[in-house]
């Protein structure tokens, strides 16, 4: 089982491909925001970058309050995402303690990483890994 | 959300009554987007006779149909009346506006009317308010951009925020927008045709999510030309050195500017060269949103400003235009001296390259006893920082009858105290190349007047032989192909990538079938609508001079051969005679 780490993003430049490539490719929208890692800055582009991700609880919040079992808690942390399932309540965004869920309003749904690693090799500089779960973690 | 492959959505503002409208514009496939979409937009909502400064004169930014599609399509048109020469014109620039005019679900905003106080327009895809900022007035670049990141808060990361510093909201002629920090709509005074309106400010969130086509094509498409550009190796130098890294080559070749380009060589040049610049003073790069190749070179400035051991740092990005015109051009050879220079232009809201070449002019004629100190305040020597630094505050300020010539050009400051043959101006303020003959024309007479119009500097490079005719051809033709890239508004650098065979199958990867089909017809059509919009509004072919220094210039070829430039400049006008129909208005 692994999950993605954002682990060197000391050395993102803010070129937002992982963000891109996940919206793209995995949630098939063409937007900033319905992807699984999201790229910030705090304070304007002098302060560096910071990644917006699943940390892969467990127990995961946000599948301990999803009522119809829409995101479902995964084996070694994170959750498994089932859209057709959501009766769009956003209580996983709000319970969220790393703000990793982006509820979109237009579909009602919410937007998360699913750790599938797809948009490690569109990042230029080697800021995120999809990593082994260690045991002690599983 | 859909987005029309065949129409163009446009946020219209009308800061005289605050209110805004959402246009369609038909013929997506005539004019595609970027600079077509804005030439349009400009030639209905435009006043041909009125001045530059006039409220009704619209301000766009228009981005293209791929914008956030795929990689590099990350840059922003700026369509504007130009304080500068009063014609219609363009600046380009990147940072993250294009992603967020994308994803707020636009493919331009318009601005047209004054508003009644200093203010900002915020923009989302559900939101559009004009905000009254009175408060910012006078303050820098970077003051401003803080105070403005406190509107569209909760999409940090996914927003633009561009203003004006106070040389726009003075109308310095070559006042610049900034974006994002590093970058700018740099030449021909979008700064201050934003001042005009009163607009201190944009911030743009990209909050909107779209529909993507379905089927694999677009995944794939999208793929491969990701491979295309950090596989192949095409892209290192940008991001590696960077730009900079042509200063040393262009010395060595004798076509460097220096000293308000009395010379094109010096041995000073390893003082501010790439390596210099990336080996003691580059912090860190970063890239605009949507591009993987991170161009932007930030330096690090640190600046005693105590006796004792106390120091400020600032981030101060560098590119090689920047370096030559408030470097070598000043005659300036250490690598933070151009920085500090830099850090206040940027505070001040010009265009770099305008304001190191008009300081130049300025350097000159103080040694040639045209003016003093009555006149610039301060010594401004070739190579002396300090003089040069103040004097970035007086063009801004205005601080005399002087610093306001000066801030309307070298040449009109010229015209006034004299020196005119040394003013280095090619339809604005020169870029930094003293390749020859064609590069000079191609600026004198080019569309906004800039090195990246066409690829005038690199015919120089790369033909030995004097055939104006191939010389012209070649520029008509890089022309069009750049107007391609700039409708799709992508990045340069990628043109590469894009040729017209790939920028069409692009197009029907994404669903913008129509347009790929009318590519050769559109490009054609934009070229020439741009030339018109020119002409209109007041560009005249035959008033086109380029100054006696430029013919005093040696290069490694030798000196400058008048009778070729001439030729080369005839057939170019003729071309444009014919492109603009000047004739039949």
């Amino acid at each position: 089982m692994k999950r993605l780490e954002a682990v060197r993003m000391e050395q993102c430049i803010g070129c937002h491909s992982c963000s891109l490539a996940c919206a793209r490719l995995v949630h098939k929208k063409l937007s900033w925001n319905t992807a699984g890692i999201r790229i910030s800055s705090a304070g304007g582009l002098t302060t560096g970058f910071e990644a917006r991700i699943c940390v892969a609880c467990d127990p995961a919040p946000c599948a301990e309050v999803c009522p119809t079992e829409a995101l479902k808690q995964r084996k070694g942390g994170g959750v498994i995402v089932k859209h057709d399932k959501c009766i769009k309540c956003g209580k996983c965004a709000e319970v969220c303690p790393v703000d990793a869920i982006y509820y979109e309003t237009e579909t009602d749904l919410p937007y998360l990483c699913i750790h599938c690693g797809r948009c490690v090799p569109f990042c230029p500089h080697n800021c995120i890994e999809l990593r082994e779960i260690p045991p002690q973690d599983q | 959300m859909k987005i029309d492959p065949n129409t163009s959505r446009v946020l219209h503002v009308d800061l005289d009554s605050g209110k805004s409208h959402a246009l369609t514009i038909e013929d997506r496939h005539m004019h595609i987007g970027g600079s077509g979409l804005a030439a349009v937009l400009y030639e209905r909502y435009g006043a041909d006779d009125a001045p530059a400064d006039d409220p009704r004169q619209p301000l766009i930014f228009a981005i293209g149909p791929l914008t956030g599609f795929y990689p590099l399509m990350s840059k922003v048109v700026c369509g504007f009346r130009s304080p500068y020469t009063g014609e219609w014109s363009e600046s380009h620039a990147g940072g993250r506006l294009a992603l967020s005019i994308r994803f707020a679900g636009y493919d331009a905003i318009m601005i047209t009317g004054k508003a009644a106080k200093l203010s900002a327009l915020v923009v989302g895809s559900r939101s559009c308010e004009v905000e009254n900022v009175a408060y910012l007035r006078g303050k820098d670049v970077f003051a401003t951009g803080k105070f403005l990141r406190k509107f569209g808060k909760h999409n940090s990361g996914h927003r633009s925020a561009i203003r004006i510093g106070p040389a726009g909201e003075r109308g310095v002629a070559y006042a610049c927008i900034n974006v994002d920090s590093f970058r700018h709509f740099g030449r021909m005074g979008s700064g201050a045709a934003m001042g005009y309106k009163n607009l201190k400010g944009i911030i743009i969130s990209g909050d909107g999510a779209y529909d993507l086509p379905e089927g694999k094509a677009y995944a794939d498409m999208m793929q491969d030309i990701y491979k295309d550009i950090t596989e192949t190796g095409k892209m290192k130098k940008y991001h590696d050195l960077g730009t900079p890294q042509n200063l040393i080559p262009l010395n060595e070749l004798h076509a460097l500017p220096w000293n308000n380009l009395q010379k094109t060589h010096d041995e000073g040049v390893d003082g501010i060269s790439g390596e210099t610049f990336a080996e003691q003073l580059l912090l860190r790069q970063a890239a605009c949103a949507g591009c993987p190749v991170g161009c932007i070179h930030i330096g690090l400035l640190r600046q005693q400003f105590a006796s004792e051991h106390e120091f400020l740092y600032k981030q101060v990005s560098y590119d090689y235009e920047p370096i030559y015109a408030q470097g070598s051009m000043l005659g300036i050879t250490n690598a933070a001296d151009v920085l500090a220079l830099l850090d206040e232009t940027e505070k001040m809201g010009l265009d770099c390259m305008s304001a190191g070449v008009a300081l130049a002019w300025a350097a000159e004629a103080t040694e040639k006893g045209l003016i003093s100190k009555e006149e610039t305040i301060v010594d401004l020597k070739f190579g002396e920082m300090k003089g040069f630094l103040e004097a970035l505050k007086f063009i801004s300020s205005g601080e005399n009858a002087f610093y306001q010539a000066l801030s309307r050009g070298s040449m009109s400051a010229a015209k006034l105290y004299g020196g005119e043959d040394f003013a280095c101006v090619l339809g604005q303020e020169m870029a930094g190349y003293a390749t020859g003959e064609v590069f000079f024309v191609a600026s004198a007479y080019g569309f906004r007047h800039s090195h990246l119009d066409t690829g005038g500097y690199a015919f120089d490079q790369n033909n030995t032989e004097k055939n104006a005719e191939k010389a012209v051809e070649f520029m008509l033709e890089d022309e069009r192909g750049r107007i391609y890239i700039n409708s799709m508004m992508g990045c340069l650098f990628a043109r590469g990538t894009y040729g017209p065979d790939k920028l069409q199958e692009a197009l029907r990867a994404a669903g913008f079938t129509n347009i790929a089909e009318n590519l050769e017809e559109a490009g054609k059509y934009i070229q020439k609508l741009r030339w018109q919009l020119k002409c209109k509004t007041g560009f005249n072919v035959d008033a086109v001079t380029i100054p006696k220094r430029f013919t005093e210039v040696v290069t490694w070829k030798g000196a400058i051969d008048t009778v070729y430039m001439d030729e080369v400049a005839k057939r170019y006008s003729a071309a444009i005679k014919e492109m603009a129909q000047c004739d039949k208005q």
